[in-house]
């Protein structure tokens, strides 16, 4: 049989497991893989960061359900991923990232553009390997697609020296794997799906809890069957907006921190929290020992050590969410439960979501609403992190699941625009459209390049409203009003400290100019400066056929509410300042 | 509380980092470890022993079932064990302490190892409580040095659970 060189390997095997993009950036220690790419079928996409591109991968997976891929160089390419792999490990994302290493027989010699890769990545992959001998390699990718795949999915790094990369061997792509110590459980037990489904019979005020595991399992369909037939409401994390139909009267939305008034009550008073592929959170669920007193805990998740981590399951149950709830579902009785319906109902009317709509001022939660009319939340979204993530999660109707793309469990600043790039490659026919804080964006908006260079239409909506804004409404509500390093526009003129800013005052523009700046590539840059501008400015954005950046002044000191601030319990919430 | 957490891995490299990580980032201080290689090839054995809250450690045992390269992990704390570690004393000896050091041995069916003009080494295996007797008996003469193993576990037969 002909030998391919590792780095052939490494390519044909991307392409056995039907990879339909890599992203990334090349770097000496990568060569060899580089040059396999050329030429071959792989579509490779060149960012302008390593960070950029694993959170492109990570978007790409989380849009598509298949596992994203990175290349990247040694030293510090390698380092450069970090962020995005701890961002996919923390939210349970399919992803596996190729790095180049130093030849075996200088590692360790501080050579050049060597880095521990292995060491430095390993808190925050699912788990990684270093490929020493070729003969392993495509047993060793098999594996770690294999293994960012199944059970509860996250990042695997495979580190292959240049040396690695250069010798040959046969290739023979592994068809199954078997590893005596990776073992899942898909299936559950059955007894406790059977207690599960009794404590549920026998409750009034149950309320289902439902995390990213239900999308990454398929999950919805049974959700939405247990949850209609037995009249049960739910709630979901930030990372499962759009997992449960928005127009159910059954769905409160998300809990938590800045979760709607009526999902943070139902859970309060609940008698039975049913969670499935959630971990209880901090944002979640408040102060720990006040959550939900007066409930048995039903835990459903494929990861055992997600279970009694934070809040001991009275139930708990290990597997797969899907296959466990088609159990469930069958032991599950009709119930009207109409008074609890009712009274979760009555909350919805009473404490709905809500900002002041009667001025002219531009609220961001209004232009988001004004995004979610327009695009019938069909589009996909995804988000920076900060206030406007917030405001997105709220007031976003997002139809369906992998729509709403947002860095949960780490809060990646610098996330959501490489991450809509990378959606946007798994989903052509899509609208994809970040919402963007005019911080957040700094950290990776140069990878407008990308989208600009492969035609990927992405829409920037940036929420600018000068500040690290979740910071500035931290520092006004805990730090009496002492803005310490969260305004963004603050210049050397500027007072030293500063706790009332507003836009007629401050005293020069704000930089970057974002319009400039999207036209410095080639893409069309909108301000809106007026709450009658937005609309239009939308229209004229989705219209438009490739990238658009809405640069919208919002008011700088709206707060994100309701909130329960942090180490409270979910029903000390604020619902807004001075009353 | 002591704990004593038996664990069968993949025999490569980086497995006992991954361990030891899993411990330090949840506060253990691993008190003592023996890895060896088992019957079975390419598996190997850690035992590893550390003090800690339960309900923590509860939790590392779940992580470290979850390693990818860990096959089984073992928790002692339900299951009735037989520990066994080894201890070499390098003791100051003079002319007038001699007897009773070399009875002291006797009575803990210590061994003599070597031997100078001026200290002995001995060596004693057993439990965790023996070994720490046995140091204390020979303190007041003076310990050079000592160097001591990690413990070796195995469940007694038939698996007995202390809780039941
Ligand atoms: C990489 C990173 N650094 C710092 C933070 C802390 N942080 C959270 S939100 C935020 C400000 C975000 O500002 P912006 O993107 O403008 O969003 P806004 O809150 O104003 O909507 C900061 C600094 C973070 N989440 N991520
Ligand atoms: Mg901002």
């Amino acid at each position: 049989m002909e030998k391919k060189t590792g780095a052939q390997i490494i390519i044909e095997s991307l392409l056995v497991e039907r990879v339909e993009v890599a992203f990334g950036l090349p770097g000496g220690q990568a060569l060899p893989i580089f040059d396999a790419i050329y030429g071959s079928k792989l579509n490779f996409i060149l960012t302008r960061h390593e960070q950029a591109a694993s959170h492109m991968a990570d978007g790409y997976a989380r849009s598509t359900g298949k596992p994203g891929v990175c290349i990247v160089t040694s030293g510090p390419g390698a380092t450069n991923i970090v962020t995005g792999l701890g961002t996919a490990y923390m939210d349970s994302v399919p992803m596996v990232a190729i790095t180049g290493q130093v030849a075996t027989t200088v590692i360790g010699q501080d050579a050049f553009q060597e880095a521990d890769t292995i060491g430095i990545t390993r808190p925050v992959t699912k788990h990684n390997f270093l490929v020493k001998d070729v003969n392993d390699l495509a047993k060793t990718i098999k594996k770690a697609f294999y293994i960012a795949t199944t059970g509860r999915p996250g990042p695997v790094l495979v580190d292959v020296p240049i040396d690695v990369q250069r010798s040959s061997c046969e290739f023979v792509y592994p068809q199954k794997i078997e590893m005596r110590s990776y073992k899942l459980n898909y299936e559950g037990h059955s007894v406790q799906i059977k207690k599960a489904a009794e404590i549920i019979n026998n409750s009034e005020r149950p309320v289902f809890y439902i995390g990213a595991g239900v999308i990454v399992s398929n999950a919805e369909k049974e959700i939405v069957e247990i949850s209609e037939k037995a009249n049960i409401p739910v709630v979901n994390t930030l990372l499962a907006v759009g997992a449960y139909p928005v127009d159910s009267e059954l769905n409160l939305g998300m809990l938590g921190m800045h979760g709607t008034a009526y999902a943070n009550k139902a859970v309060q008073i609940a008698d039975v929290i049913i969670a499935v592929g959630a971990r209880f959170d901090d944002r979640c669920t408040g102060k720990v020992c006040d959550f939900a007193i007066n409930a048995k805990i039903i835990h459903i998740d494929i990861d055992p050590t997600a279970i009694s981590k934070i809040l001991g399951a009275d139930i708990p149950v290990v597997g797969d969410a899907k296959t466990v709830l088609k159990k469930m579902s069958v032991l599950v009785n009709k119930k009207e439960r109409k008074d609890w319906v009712e009274k979760v109902y009555k909350w919805k009317l009473e404490y709905p979501l809500s900002y002041n709509k009667e001025d002219n001022k531009i609220h961001p939660q209004y232009v988001i609403e004004k995004v979610s009319e327009l695009t019938k939340g069909e589009a996909i979204i995804t988000t920076e992190v900060g206030q406007h993530q917030m405001w997105a999660a709220q007031y976003y109707k997002a139809k369906r699941s992998r729509c709403f793309l947002s860095s949960g469990g780490l809060g990646t600043m610098g996330f959501g625009y490489p991450a809509g790039i990378g959606a946007k490659f798994g989903n052509p026919d899509k609208e994809v459209i970040v919402i963007a804080g005019d911080g957040s964006f700094q950290m990776n908006m140069q990878e407008m390049a990308i989208a600009v260079l492969n035609d990927v239409n992405v829409k920037v909506i940036i929420l600018n409203n000068q500040y690290f804004g979740n910071v500035r409404q931290w520092q006004e509500m805990f730090y009496n009003k002492r803005y310490s390093n969260s305004c963004l526009s603050k210049r050397k003129e500027c007072p030293k400290w500063c706790s009332s800013p507003s836009r007629n005052k401050c005293p020069s523009a704000y930089v970057p100019d974002f319009v400039k700046w999207a036209d410095s590539y080639g893409v069309l840059g909108i301000r809106v400066t007026s709450k009658k501008d937005i609309e239009p400015a939308l229209i004229k954005m989705l219209e438009t056929k490739g990238s658009v950046v809405l640069d919208i002044l919002v008011e700088i000191e709206e707060n994100v509410f309701p909130m329960v601030p942090a180490g409270a319990a979910l029903d000390d919430m604020i619902v807004r300042l001075n009353g | 509380m002591r704990h004593t957490v038996s664990v069968l891995v993949e025999n490569k490299s980086g497995v006992l980092a991954r361990i030891s990580t899993l411990f330090a980032a949840r506060g253990f201080n691993i008190d003592s470890l023996s890895v060896s290689e088992t019957e079975s090839s390419g598996v190997s054995k850690m035992t590893i022993v550390v003090k800690g809250e339960c309900s923590i450690l509860e939790q590392v045992t779940k992580q470290l079932n979850k390693l990818v390269d860990v096959i089984k992990v073992n928790d002692f704390d339900n299951i009735e064990c037989v520990e066994r570690g080894l201890a070499l004393v390098k003791i100051n000896m003079t002319k007038s302490s001699r007897d009773e050091i070399i009875k002291l041995i006797g009575i803990f069916k210590a061994k003599i190892v070597d031997m100078s003009q001026d200290s002995i080494i001995t060596e004693i295996t057993g439990d965790e409580d023996k070994i720490n007797a046995f140091i204390k008996m020979v303190i007041p003469y003076g310990i050079k040095e000592t160097c001591r193993t990690g413990f070796a576990a195995l469940s007694r037969s038939g698996h007995i659970n202390k809780n039941r």
